[in-house]
């Protein structure tokens, strides 16, 4: 099981804060795909250029690879500070 | 009689006495005056550098009356030990603060406090720079302004990166 997250706008965007995928392994862009064809009307809030991705709760490229009991997120540019 | 000497610990090194982080995302209002003495307060450092960010009443073109931040619970204070922990990389630091405020807030209420002690000014000003920079582009907070239209209506909106922050980031990149 992988435990996704969304932040902010996107969270907003997408109606949900977390979702879960059972028996997912692959890369990011792997898993942000499997969920756009899960949930069609995502895909441009989820396939921006700009949104960022954290694996574990570190900042991520798309290439990283993702296994059971990860922690993933994705979400906008941060605005903090 | 027989005398029983026991043997001394060894001294903590001032460096380590010296070298503490503070990291902390709060719902409460920031007390900037006790942050400072919390900070300076024995660090024998000659130097402290703080900066602080409040909330503006204007932005992007409207009149902002209010702000919330959002934040992701867990990545956020590991994001800020690593900035942390790359500063102390470069530069020869005794204590780091930051306080990062989040919920809702009110216009001129302190959002984020960095505070840097060192035995140099050089260090205390650049590092404290720096930390701003990478928490800017990297820690997860994403911020929600209150805005009123010119007819005082109230709407909400998410306020968008800067590219000026990334190109700020960049500097250290490149020097």
């Amino acid at each position: 099981m992988v435990k996704v997250l969304f932040f902010a706008r996107l969270r907003q965007q997408l109606g949900m804060g977390e979702i879960t995928l059972e028996d997912f392994s692959g890369s990011l862009s792997e898993l942000r795909k499997t969920l756009c064809e899960q949930h069609p009307d995502w895909s441009p809030h989820l396939q921006r250029d700009d949104i960022r991705m954290a694996l574990n709760q570190e900042l991520a490229e798309t290439g990283a690879q993702v296994k059971a009991g990860d922690e993933v997120a994705f979400f906008p540019p941060v605005t903090g500070g | 009689m027989k005398l029983h000497f026991s043997r001394r610990l060894p001294a903590v090194s001032g460096a380590n006495m010296k070298a503490v982080d503070r990291i902390e995302v709060c719902e409460t209002p920031l007390d900037v005056a006790a942050e400072y003495t919390a900070l300076q307060g024995n660090s024998g450092d000659g130097a402290c550098a703080l900066f602080v960010g409040s909330v503006r009443d204007f932005n992007a073109g409207s009149d902002v009356c209010g702000l919330a931040l959002e934040h992701y619970p867990g990545m956020t204070e590991k994001s800020l030990q690593q900035i942390i922990n790359d500063a102390r990389d470069r530069w020869s630091l005794g204590r780091v603060t930051i306080v990062h405020r989040v919920g809702p807030m009110q216009i001129n209420d302190e959002i984020v406090f960095v505070g840097v002690t060192s035995p140099h000014r050089q260090a205390a000003f650049a590092a404290c720079q720096y930390i701003m920079d990478r928490l800017k582009t990297e820690a997860p907070f994403w911020k929600r302004e209150a805005v009123a239209d010119e007819f005082g209506k109230p709407s909400e909106r998410w306020v968008e990166a800067r590219a000026s922050d990334a190109a700020e980031m960049e500097k250290w990149s490149a020097g």
